[in-house]
């Protein structure tokens, strides 16, 4: 097989994989949106958050010691013990949804009946206060986060496939970690979509999700629903910010990955979970193949915006994404 | 009391439909703009300068343009960023290719440049609306800061990929470079602002305003009426854009001098300036001003409480003021969803009646 089409493969899977990590951020995106009709910009905050969370609990560090060693003087960073892994999972899950509690307590219930593009605009300034509580909670140093993932890259499918092209062809360089995020998403997606369908309150959010009122008037809870799903959306965000948090540590550049997620969701529709995951995957390959065999033209770095002009000129063409509901208006 | 009205009578429809119909009101204006251009200039610093005024009144440009955009004409753009790159850059370009060319037209041809491409990248708006259009524009934000980092054209080849203002001036007068002095680079910032702000409440108060308002409002009712939401929406684009681009070339070339554009016009500028529109009243040219001047002067503020009297640390400090920003935001947005203007009229409204209850 000539190198090339092996290289383009290579470029084609590890592209996959790039997707199913945006995929998994977009996630949490259209669970809210669908349920509540917020389109939450505070999701790739919330998986930092998560992420840090989850790091400090795990190395038992005192939360804003940083700021309590600078008003009382005191020199206090851990409390000394190391958490198993699994023990500190489950208690950022509590952290989670009590930050959903509060978040649905202060400021969503305030907010019911406003324009989409406030409720929007209250997503952006969550999500500063997001950013500057969890700085001032665990520091905004670059933390490791190692729950015992596998990472680099697979032996196992270099040595299988290094047989296949010429001699400068060392086989497929494809990352465990990657390889572990795909299942987990899958299982992730599984286990969401079997939730929606198969429990109470699962069919009480897909209910709300379709109509406020109507949910409303056979005696479902809005406000528990809302409470449930930005709990939901922080479990996914928790998920998300373990897998990019042991890729690429856990900094401030975590939250960005929400920009990331963005125009996947613009291609996929902001409103369906299928979407979600195959606007990730379109992405990701399309923006791996685009940077490598036209960005060595253009002078690289085409990964920052090629996502976006890809959403933006398919839109053009289907205003609501590919999975989108058909946008109806009336005067 | 200290706001009336009363006596205040209107014999002629100019006079009735004039900017600032209220005697008092156009009283306060006038010593706003007289304080502003003959007192400020002769007691200005440098420190005063570049701390806070230059900012306020590059800052408060761009967001009028994006008010223009966003709460006069209900189309959402996070490009701000992107669009004052491309202010500056023009501005560079136009300041390099054309030394002999006063500054006022290098500000003037930068605003038009960006005009266009905020035309260009307000085109998909006619199809798309609402939140996929706010990510759209983010289009816009990364591949103008892409374009500019990569295409060496735009920064004359230099080695440091930055673009740096050369010395150019106004009438004899130095309006750039480190040997400008503080109180020319706050005149010419300060005409800017004044051109741009009676521009921009003049048109918002006529018939283009009008059918912005009107798209804002409903787009297909505004259609049905007899607007054109091709010409309503790309007008609200290229008039936002020129706003945005002249503050881009003024704060590049008058307040900061040497630029790097993922720094400078980063995608956290796009939100600073959607932030003081929000804080400030959407929709509001005075809200603009209010937000701008928030906004500058907030960091100025905590810096001065947190760190110089009460000695924290400044990192900590700049994390404080991204909680107070968002709180702020999240507040203003519960409270008060017309931001700082409207709590402005609502004292307007008790000041006219104090010190009686109704």
């Amino acid at each position: 097989m000539p190198d090339q089409f092996l290289f383009a493969t290579e470029v084609f899977i590890n592209g996959l994989m790039a997707g199913v990590l945006y995929a998994l951020v977009a996630l949490g995106f259209v669970l809210i949106y669908k349920a509540s009709g917020i389109f939450n910009y505070a999701q790739g905050v919330m998986a930092l958050f998560a992420a840090m969370t989850l790091v400090g609990i795990m190395n038992g560090q005192v939360p804003f010691s940083h700021i309590i060693n600078a008003v009382f003087g005191t020199d206090i960073h851990h409390f000394g013990w190391h958490v198993p892994a699994f023990l500190a999972i489950l208690l950022t899950v509590g952290v989670m949804v009590l930050f959903a509690w509060l978040v649905q307590r202060l400021v969503m219930r305030h907010l019911v009946g406003q324009e989409p593009i406030i409720l929007f605009m209250a997503t952006i300034g969550l999500a500063y206060f997001l950013e500057g509580v969890s700085d001032l909670m665990w520091g905004s140093e670059i933390k490791k986060l190692d729950i015992g993932l596998p990472q680099g890259g697979s032996f196992w499918i270099e040595d299988m496939t290094a047989g296949l092209g010429s001699d400068n062809f060392y086989g497929f360089f494809i990352d465990n970690l990657d390889m572990v995020a795909t299942v987990v998403a899958a299982l992730l997606v599984i286990g969401l979509v079997l939730f929606s369908q198969y429990t109470k309150q699962g069919r009480a959010m897909r209910a709300v999700a379709d109509d406020h009122q109507a949910a409303l008037s056979v005696g479902i809870s809005l406000n528990f629903i809302w409470v449930l799903v930005w709990s939901v959306a922080g479990f996914v965000a928790l998920v998300a910010g373990i897998m990019w948090g042991t890729k690429s540590g856990v900094q401030f550049s975590l939250s960005l990955i929400a920009l990331k997620a963005l125009p996947v969701l613009m291609l996929g529709g902001f409103t369906s979970i299928p979407g979600a995951i195959v606007g990730g995957l379109i992405i990701g390959v399309g923006e791996k193949l685009f940077e490598f065999s036209v960005g060595p033209l253009v002078g690289g770095a085409t990964e920052n915006w090629f996502a976006y002009v890809l959403a933006l000129l398919f839109l053009v063409f289907r205003p609501q994404g590919l999975f989108g509901e058909k946008i109806i208006e009336r005067v | 009391m200290f706001y009336r009205e009363s006596g205040d009578f209107k014999s002629s429809y100019e006079q009735d439909s004039q900017t600032f119909p209220i005697k008092f009101d156009r009283f306060r204006y006038y010593a706003v703009l007289a304080i502003a251009f003959l007192v400020v200039p002769f007691v200005i610093n440098d420190y005063w300068a570049n701390a806070i005024l230059l900012p306020f009144l590059i800052y408060a440009i761009a967001a009028i343009g994006l008010n223009i955009l966003v709460g006069y004409a209900g189309q959402v753009s996070l490009g701000t960023g992107g669009f004052m790159a491309v202010g500056a850059y023009a501005c560079y370009k136009f300041m390099t290719m054309m030394p002999e060319v006063s500054m006022f037209v290098h500000v003037l041809l930068a605003g038009g440049m960006t005009a266009i491409v905020c035309v260009v990248f307000g085109l998909p708006s006619l199809r798309i609306k609402g939140f996929y259009l706010a990510v759209a524009t983010l289009a816009a934000q990364f591949f103008l800061v892409w374009l500019f980092n990569r295409v060496p054209w735009f920064y004359n080849y230099s080695a440091s990929g930055q673009i740096s203002a050369p010395e150019r001036d106004v009438f004899g007068i130095l309006i750039t470079g480190p040997n400008a002095p503080a109180w020319a680079t706050y005149m010419f910032s300060l005409i800017f602002l004044t051109l741009c702000a009676v521009i921009a409440r003049n048109l918002t108060r006529g018939t283009i305003g009008r059918s912005w308002m009107a798209i804002r409002d409903m787009d297909i009712a505004a259609e049905i009426i007899g607007v054109n939401p091709l010409k309503a929406k790309l007008t609200a684009f290229a008039v936002s854009g020129f706003f945005i681009g002249i503050s881009g070339a003024l704060f590049f070339s008058v307040y900061l001098g040497a630029v790097e554009v993922g720094e400078a016009f980063g995608i956290s500028k796009s939100f600073l300036v959607l932030f003081m529109v929000i804080i400030g009243g959407l929709g509001s040219i005075f809200g603009s001003f209010a937000g701008a001047a928030f906004l500058v002067l907030l960091p100025v503020v905590l810096k001065v409480v947190g760190v110089d009297v009460l000695g924290w640390p400044t990192d900590i400090v700049a994390h404080f003021q991204l909680v107070i920003v968002g709180a702020l935001i999240i507040v203003f947005l519960i409270a008060e969803p017309h931001g700082m203007a409207q709590l402005w009229r609502v004292a307007k409204e008790k000041l006219r009646l104090w010190p009686f209850p109704h």
